[in-house]
């Protein structure tokens, strides 16, 4: 296992970047630890398979290091490299068994056959194939095929890290929740660095320990799941994570206060906000829906099972606000915002607040 | 359970009957009808029952065509089979190359086969011919009209040059179908160029593999145009296969009884051998 030093690494698919617009990847500086478990979170097109493949050396960096422990990979081939590799659709060896599929890296690494068949028992036991082994892979179901294909990076002991392209897309709903689990099982009992790409705020939030949130080949915030919910730095992990996401509406702000048309908010502090445009972001959570504040015009109201969405019109601003399964909307209705819920943003960048 | 009995839909496939009936069993049976009758002319008939294809299968000639023609089958199969998947696997994957090598394997597969026959016999001559010509200047004693083994050196070279594109082809269209997943977990495998190609690309091959195999060894066995038109089955019988013997006996000699027969028993060793070669392939995959 190892830590990997991502360092100021920067892509680009062209042979001669010139602008920023140029480069999938912008600037990624960030340090994965030994041992952790990191969701890359991020649309289709933000860069997550890109910075995945150039972890794994399947890319090389335009420019910029990549370092294992310390040691700079950024030149060595992803076999030199030593790092295992869960691809979106399951790769398998079609003609092999279960069996073969997982002794195969180490048999292309001469490791004896001894060693070999203690290693890859361990290892169907470890992935729950056991009973499997000796069956063709071509049979088997998509989850079964998926778990072979992370067998084949268990199987070396010393990997460095395992890397998951989205590995849960082919998977029915049901599996992909047993999968998860012990997936997360695996990492806590054998403590292998883990990263894994996804575009499913869900699979990102219940997988990982940190969530690092991608956007137009930039990091824009890395976090844990608490993090990003509650103080999302950039307003797109604002809207990205959450459902429905983050409320956003420019505002004028003048000390404490903020101001939307006509209406005042209190804010719980004063924002040490610049120029550049200036945006409050609140969560539907924190928008109290009630007799008293400012008021709206509901434009419709979902039912989503074990709460309603309230849609709202906020001096012309749609907004949306959560409240309990048994609430019912006011016949005048008006919204609060919860201090404790409000984030001023300017230029899209959360700034603080001071008293 | 009352069963109603509605013999209706039988006209529905009527049609397709008469079609085939057209096509191909009336003909057969034409050919049946002249295997199992003699005639001393004037159009009179008479039964002659299994006594032209006991002729048949007791003549040398029989026998020395078709194992003449087995053994070419197996020739062209060694050589095309491999050569085509090795050129498969050179063919560039993407870029300007893959269109070009595209036509220039397509090329030979679109030339009419009495063409090929023409172009490899001018080919050959060694008084204007450019390899003939070449061979015989360097001294060496090449010449397809006299010697039987330039003439099969010739035939085989001419089949190679003709269809190995065909193979080349198939196994490309099975190549560039395997996703590049494939490749990259491969790399992160530590596979050597050898494993990759015996468990990624051989058995994402096998299917178009065996349609080759089995167009390949059905199109040689019945081959015809080509050689007749460069060796006409000589020197001797050396390159008479069963296809150029069959059209002797029927339109050189008219012995309209033993053609017919050999044709039915040429017909049922295609079918016999596609049959034993589909059925070998298919389950040697299924044990896999």
């Amino acid at each position: 296992m190892a830590r990997i030093d991502v360092n100021h690494i920067r892509h680009s698919y062209l042979p001669n970047p010139q602008k920023d617009a140029d480069f999938a990847l912008k600037e990624v500086h960030h340090t994965f630890e030994d041992g952790g478990a990191y969701a890359l979170l991020g649309p289709s097109g933000c860069g997550k398979t890109t910075l995945l493949n150039i972890i794994s050396g399947l890319l090389h960096p335009s420019h910029g290091q990549l370092l294992f422990n310390g040691k700079d990979v950024t030149r060595l081939s992803t076999q030199e490299r030593n790092i295992a590799q869960v691809f979106q659709f399951p790769v398998i060896y079609d003609t092999m068994t279960v069996y073969d599929n997982l002794a195969f890296p180490l048999r292309n690494r001469g490791v004896p056959e001894a060693d070999v068949d203690r290693k890859v028992r361990e290892t169907l036991d470890m992935i729950d194939l056991a009973e499997l082994a000796k069956k063709k892979a071509r049979g088997l179901t998509a989850d079964q095929k998926q778990k072979i294909s992370l067998g084949r990076g268990l199987v070396r002991s010393d990997v460095n890290a395992i890397l998951f392209d989205e590995p849960l897309t082919v998977i029915d709903p049901h599996m992909k929740w047993v999968l998860r689990s012990q997936l997360k099982q695996l990492h806590r009992r054998f403590g292998y660095t883990m990263v894994y790409v996804t575009h499913d705020q869900t699979e990102a939030l219940t997988f990982a320990d940190r969530v690092v949130v991608m956007y137009d080949g930039e990091i824009v915030q890395i976090g844990t799941p608490a993090e990003l919910f509650e103080r999302p730095r950039h307003t797109f992990v604002g809207y990205f994570i959450g459902s429905p996401g983050m409320n956003v509406m420019p505002v004028a702000i003048d000390g404490k206060t903020a101001t939307i048309g006509s209406q005042r908010i209190e804010l719980p502090g004063v924002p040490k906000a610049g120029a550049g445009a200036i945006e409050l972001g609140i969560r539907p959570e924190y928008v109290r829906l009630g007799r008293d504040g400012m008021s709206v015009k509901i434009s419709k109201v979902e039912d989503v099972g074990r709460h309603k969405v309230v849609r709202a019109n906020l001096e012309g601003r749609e907004i949306a606000a959560v409240i309990g399964e048994d609430e019912t909307v006011p016949a005048e209705p008006k919204v609060r915002f919860d201090p404790a819920g409000i984030n001023i943003y300017a230029d899209s960048w959360r700034v603080e607040m001071g008293a | 359970m009352e069963k109603t009995w509605n013999n209706k839909a039988w006209f529905m496939v009527l049609p397709v009957l008469l079609l085939v009936a057209f096509s191909a069993v009336i003909p057969l049976m034409t050919v049946v009808n002249y295997s199992v009758q003699d005639t001393f002319g004037n159009n009179v008939f008479f039964w002659n029952g299994s006594d032209w294809y006991t002729e048949i299968l007791g003549s040398d000639r029989f026998w020395l065509s078709m194992v003449r023609n087995l053994i070419f089958s197996a020739i062209i199969l060694v050589i095309e089979i491999p050569l085509g998947i090795f050129i498969a696997l050179n063919m560039p994957k993407k870029g300007w190359g893959v269109p070009v090598c595209l036509v220039l394997m397509a090329l030979p597969l679109l030339i009419p086969w009495n063409v090929v026959g023409t172009i490899w016999q001018v080919f050959g001559r060694i008084d204007i011919g450019l390899l003939g010509y070449t061979l015989s200047s360097l001294g060496i004693d090449y010449n397809y009209v006299n010697d039987p083994t330039d003439a099969w050196v010739t035939v085989i070279l001419m089949d190679v040059w003709h269809w190995t594109s065909l193979v080349v082809l198939l196994c490309y269209a099975g190549l560039v179908s395997i996703p590049d997943a494939y490749y990259q977990a491969a790399k992160i495998d530590g596979a050597s160029r050898w494993a990759i190609f015996r468990y990624i690309q051989l058995p994402k091959m096998n299917r178009v593999l065996l349609i080759a195999v089995l167009l390949r060894f059905m199109d040689s066995f019945m081959i015809y145009t080509e050689p007749f038109v460069v060796t006409g089955g000589g020197p001797g019988n050396s390159t008479t296969f069963m296809s150029i013997d069959l059209v002797k006996i029927a339109i050189g000699q008219f012995d309209l009884g033993p053609a017919a027969a050999m044709s039915i028993i040429y017909f049922l060793i295609v079918l016999l051998l596609s049959w034993v070669f589909y059925t070998v392939m298919t389950s040697v995959d299924a044990e896999h």
